[in-house]
């Protein structure tokens, strides 16, 4: 059998790693699309501040890992598919035949539609080749725009500012980090950059870059100019699915997966970033985060290599340290139609949890400023564990859910 | 190390917090929690200062084995003179609140001067800030704690006082942990005359010490000896301080009937084994577990919760809690001394004492002083406003419990504690006090040994100066007779003494029913820099011990104060193995002053104070 | 046969042992904060609950680790933290459901029980043997129970 995967992400690797575990003897190729071993994106902003090297993004550390497994690395940008004739064409031209293929390319940054991002100074900061670029523009008295305070936005924008410069934050919607925080984690959010010295303008577009003196770039912020030594833009990612036009593959906002992890074509699956698949808290769902794109790996392997296994839905759960404020959401932290809702904010201390509800269950959570047990939100809210007498606890004090796991899970 | 080498100075009049460097000299000599914050405090206050004037200082302190692994490091102490005594005060407490305080960073806080307004202070680490406290003026010690916790974090920990620290209660209590006190001597009322309603602590610093090998060897060997003991290894892990109430009873030392009886008919249905027995109402029993202080492996802790029916608490749920019950000394003060023997009011009125922030044993001791008062028609319902304040009467009790928590009619005069009251109405010699401060619940006419401890107690009666029921009633660390004085001045001196030492570590009292000086001494030497020899640790405490007198002396105090209330010098016990005794204080006092190198009156000699370097 | 902890909360009393131990093991000073081992409490019931990792089958810990940071001691079980690789992405703190895992701001890594190589700090130090470390069968969820109620049943209103 001979299992191609194309993109060395985390759930290509997981992948990979599987089918070396069950089906032995078989031909695993994972084919990556850039020059170096696979590596993880959320190590990203600790090579921008210095404090892991390039190495230390790398999935796997141990020497020979992937020849030990019998996984053939290569190197490849995906071109095309025809499931007809069961071939990956790579840009550079080679054809590979696979048996099953999985397909794990993850996503790319969007360039929003802005006049002068092309140019020279603007980056952004999604591979190791984007850091590298980077780095040499950010430092003390280096002037920045941050463009998206999303999720990647809001993560990097750490280590932008631990390099000196100054930082401004632009972003469009009305507050930082709008999908994965409600009004009020966002506003506190934005308080705890403002107060870290970051200029934050939401609500605000950039409406063209332009070539300034001296190498630097006059950023148009609708009427304000700024000039700035570097603009980054991290206004969100979409799927690296282009080359599957014509494949006859299904595709929406993610390759359509079924509960097996399958598309639409029998011999290919889909896992990670790149996959719209189930959704713990309903219906389908691009959900790209790491533990889901492990997740997928492992269970697509499973499934391509005919260990029939059904994957439960991924729960969407981030976890998000900007600046030094720690924030995590898990499902459905805006609620639902029926449900309920609990809420305890501390503005001053900038602590903040909001758990939602369902019936006997929690649904959703939502926390600022804590670090400890967190985990535990999704045990709660994945396993699923029934409440009982605790919902009206955590109604009243929402910080117990600890407190609530333990008693529902354990004998005490 | 051990120490943290930090004091936070908060001055309430200036509104400032500043930390300034411990005074290593000083730790050298006094080693740290009673001892050094008594040092600074005596260093730095007027001994004749009312303790109710801004010129007061309290001072909250650690040991340097607070917030360790050594066995009971918990411990933590307020130090100022005493509201009620006028003397040097020094309570401790156990909890949690002091170990908090400090894994933030700080051995000791002293408060100076006196806020325009109420105020409490926060540390987080090494940031302490004082804020506005107006909206929880008025609020008990549960709300307090409840609110501060909510607004600075539940993983804090907090101090605070209740509405009786507030409206000058002369016992307030400073609470920590909800049910945790520095209950004697009015601690809480000095705090409340700062206008300080409370300190909230967070620390993540940590604790280090000196030789962590040789203190996890030492600490480690005397955990094996406390759980190998049968006081603290079974004894108080069950029964709690209540253990005692049957044996002291029978032993014809249980002070009943403000100290007319050395005996209560009632005893067995108040103490240890009548907290473990199922109720007849609902068939639960009080006692819902034990539970330990800061790295205690004792756990004496009483943890309880009340029949829900009963008529103190009917139709009211913030009594319906599990919360701290009954210790020994509350159980006789509230129960014995007043002759009520209804373990649920008695643990109602032990609620009232947490949440409001009073000191059981004077509470309990005034109230049974004011039954007496009442009952001799000293007092009647023209002076109580109409309340009934006779003997036996569990409704009566409650009754002037939560009215003097609450500071309202008679419960103000309840307030001011026996001495003052007996005085106010005429009869001086039915207050059961010593330095103003009211005995607690051993008979001196049974056991002789505690008469000298009571008389000689720096801070007002107390059985925690030198517990020498120890000795005469179990036997440690060798039994003594309770009915004779020979050898009681010894005895005394030694205790007192090894119990500053003890105090001023940081860690429980309680320990010291199964460990010496020879098993704690190593400790500290592991945790301090230096050497802190078996000898050296006594040397300490006796330098402590005489530290407090020189102040007591120099706040007007003489050797005419040590002494007992008349009642038990003569009066005979009238039941029980010690019939026909009265204390012989002055078999035991001369004995004293000579073997403490002080002259007949009661003043340490210079040759002692300069043996001591004083 | 590999080894667990179990903990019996009917015999915790609070007494913060285990935290001080662990913290002095793996942090060098007396730090319940930073303690691997949390007690958690329950003051309605009048229980304590020393809750730390179980070391589990799933690894959620390890599997959600980008950077190759958590390894499994082939000895003892226990999925250990490399302080060296852990970038402190915090990705495994939300995805281990039981939340033994966490972030330490100031160090910028996370902490996890490590069973101290297979003689673990805290079961040395509790004094009522509210932890043990047992073979692993016994920590299985019937067992835990089991015991549990035991436990309970024994102590009824007689405090251990």
């Amino acid at each position: 059998m001979t299992y191609v995967i194309v993109g060395a992400g985390p759930a290509g690797v997981a992948a990979a790693e599987t089918l070396a575990k069950t089906a032995k003897g078989s031909e695993i190729i994972l084919v990556g699309g850039e020059p170096e071993p696979p590596y993880s994106r959320m190590a990203i902003p600790y090579v921008l501040t210095g404090s892991v090297g390039e190495d230390g993004t790398y999935l796997r550390k141990t020497e020979n890992w992937y020849e030990d497994r019998n996984i053939r690395y290569i190197h490849g940008r995906a071109e095309s598919l025809s499931t007809g004739d069961s071939a990956l064409r790579l840009a550079r031209g080679e054809e590979m035949k696979f048996e099953k293929l999985l397909i794990s390319t993850g996503a790319r940054p969007i360039k929003p539609p802005v006049p002068g991002l092309d140019l020279e100074g603007v980056h952004h900061c999604w591979t190791l080749e984007d850091v590298r670029n980077i780095k040499g523009l950010t430092g003390e008295g280096k002037d920045v725009i941050l463009i998206g305070a999303g999720f990647i936005g809001s993560i990097i924008l750490e280590a932008l500012l631990e390099s000196g410069s100054n930082l401004t934050v632009v972003e469009a919607e009305d507050r930082m980090v709008p999908r994965m925080m409600n009004q009020v984690a966002g506003n506190m959010i934005k308080a705890w950059c403002e107060k870290k010295g970051v200029t934050v303008l939401t609500s605000t577009r950039v409406a063209g870059v332009a070539q300034a003196d001296g190498g630097r770039l006059e950023v148009d912020l609708g009427g304000n100019k700024k000039t700035v030594d570097l603009v980054v833009v991290a206004a969100g990612v979409k799927p690296n699915a282009d080359f599957l036009e014509g494949s006859g593959i299904e595709v929406e906002d993610g390759i359509l997966v079924d509960n097996h992890l399958k598309t639409s074509a029998d011999n290919v699956y889909a896992a990670g970033d790149c996959a719209k698949g189930p959704d713990y808290s309903g219906g389908w769902s691009v959900h790209a985060i790491q533990p889901t794109a492990v997740e997928h790996g492992r269970i697509a392997a499973l499934n391509m290599a005919g260990q029939v296994t059904p994957y439960k839905g991924s729960l969407q759960m981030n976890v998000l340290d900007t600046a030094g404020l720690i924030s995590t959401s898990v499902g459905l932290f805006d609620g639902v139609e029926g449900g309920e809702e609990a809420e305890d904010l501390n503005e001053q201390r900038f602590k903040y949890i909001r758990l939602t509800f369902k019936g006997d269950y929690m649904i959703g959570a939502l926390t600022l400023g804590r670090t400890d047990q967190v985990g535990v939100l999704r045990g709660l809210i994945h396993t699923p564990v029934s409440l009982g007498p605790w919902k009206q606890k955590l109604m009243a004090d929402p910080a117990k859910f600890v407190e609530a796991y333990i008693d529902r899970t354990q004998v005490i | 190390m051990g120490w943290t080498q930090k004091i936070l100075r908060v001055n309430l009049t200036k509104g400032t917090c500043e930390s300034e460097p411990l005074n290593m000299q000083w730790a050298n000599d006094y080693l740290g929690s009673r001892g050094l914050a008594t040092k600074y405090f005596v260093e730095e206050t007027d001994p004749k200062v009312d303790p109710l004037s801004p010129d007061n200082k309290m001072i909250f302190a650690t040991g340097p084995l607070t917030g360790t692994a050594s066995p009971t490091s918990g411990r933590w102490t307020v130090v100022c003179k005493g509201a009620l005594t006028g003397a040097i005060a020094c309570s401790n407490s156990g909890g949690f609140f002091g170990a908090e305080m400090k894994n933030a960073g700080w051995d000791m806080i002293i408060f100076e001067g006196k806020s325009a307004k109420p105020v409490y202070l926060t540390i987080e680490n090494d940031q302490a800030e004082l804020h506005d406290a107006g909206d929880l003026w008025g609020k008990s010690v549960w709300e307090c704690e409840s609110e501060l916790l909510k607004r600075h974090g539940e993983e804090g920990r907090v101090a605070s006082i209740g509405q009786a620290g507030e409206s000058g209660c002369l016992y307030a209590a400073v609470v920590n942990d909800m049910d945790r006190a520095a209950g004697r001597s009015g601690v809480g009322t000095v705090m409340g005359s700062k206008n300080l309603k409370a300190v909230f602590s967070r620390g993540t610093v940590g604790v280090k010490v000196k030789d962590p090998m040789g203190f996890m060897k030492a600490t480690g060997a005397a955990k094996k000896i406390l759980a190998e003991n049968a006081v603290t290894g079974e004894g108080l892990p069950t029964y709690g301080t209540q253990v005692l109430m049957n044996v002291i009873n029978e032993l014809g030392a249980l002070p009943s009937h403000n100290a007319a009886d050395v005996q209560f008919d009632g005893a067995a249905q108040i103490g240890g084994e009548a907290m473990h027995a199922k109720r007849e109402t609902d068939g639960k029993a009080n006692l819902v577990s034990n539970a330990a202080c800061f790295g205690c492996p004792i756990s004496c802790q009483r943890r309880s919760q009340m029949d829900p029916n009963h008529f103190t608490v009917k139709d009211r749920e913030k009594y319906h809690i599990v919360s701290g019950g009954l210790e020994y000394e509350a159980a006789w003060a509230l129960g014995a001394a007043t002759g009520v023997s209804d373990l649920e009011t008695l643990t109602f009125c032990n609620f009232i004492c947490n949440e409001y922030g009073m000191d059981p044993i004077t509470l309990g001791s005034t109230v049974a002083a004011a039954m007496e008062l009442y009952k001799v028609g000293a007092i009647t319902d023209k002076e109580t406003g109409g309340v009934s304040l006779t003997f036996d009467s569990p409704q009566d009790l409650a009754t002037i419990c939560e009215m003097t928590g609450k500071g309202e009619g008679f419960g103000k005069e309840i307030a001011m504690g026996s001495k003052r009251l007996c005085e106010k109405y005429g009869r001086p010699e039915l207050s059961m006090t010593v330095k103003g401060q009211e005995f607690p619940a051993y008979d001196p006419r049974g056991i002789q040994g505690m008469g000298l401890t009571y008389a000689t107690s720096n801070r007002g009666a107390c059985h925690l100066r030198s517990y020498t029921v120890a000795s005469e009633v179990l036997g440690i660390p060798e039994k003594t007779d309770p009915h004779v004085t020979e050898g009681k001045a010894g005895l005394v001196k030694a205790f007192q003494d090894a119990t500053a030492l003890v105090d001023a570590s940081g860690t429980c009292i309680f320990t010291t029913f199964a460990l010496s000086m020879e098993d704690i001494a190593p400790q500290i030497n592991a945790a301090c820099e230096g050497d802190w020899s078996t000898e050296r640790c006594m040397e300490v405490g006796e330098r402590i011990w005489n530290m407090e007198r020189v102040y007591n002396n120099a706040a007007g105090f003489t050797g005419a104060d040590d002494t007992l209330p008349q009642r038990l010098l003569k009066d005979a016990a009238k039941t029980g193995p010690a019939e026909g005794l009265v204390n012989k204080l002055d078999e035991m006092l001369p004995e004293y002053y000579s073997l403490r190198g002080w002259s007949a009156d009661g003043v340490p000699t210079s040759e002692t104070l300069g043996r001591l370097g004083l | 046969m590999q080894k667990s902890l179990l903990m019996i909360p009917s015999k915790c009393t609070g007494c913060s042992q285990c935290e001080l131990a662990c913290s002095y093991a793996k942090e060098e000073a007396f730090n319940a904060a930073k303690s691997r081992i949390k007690i958690f409490d329950f003051p309605e019931k009048s229980r304590h609950v020393p809750y730390t990792c179980t070391q589990c089958a799933e690894a959620w810990c390890m599997k959600a680790c980008p950077v190759d940071a958590i390894s499994e001691d082939k000895k003892t079980g226990a999925k250990i933290v490399s302080a060296e690789l852990c970038v402190g992405c915090k990705v495994c703190t939300i995805a281990c459901p039981f939340g033994t895992i966490n972030y330490q701001q100031d160090t910028g890594k996370v902490v996890k029980c490590d069973l101290c190589g297979g003689d673990p700090e805290c079961v040395k130090i509790c004094p009522t043997e509210a932890i043990l470390y047992v073979n692993a069968d016994a920590t299985g969820d019937a067992r835990m129970r089991e015991w549990a109620a035991k436990s309970d049943e024994a102590s009824d209103v007689t405090p251990n």
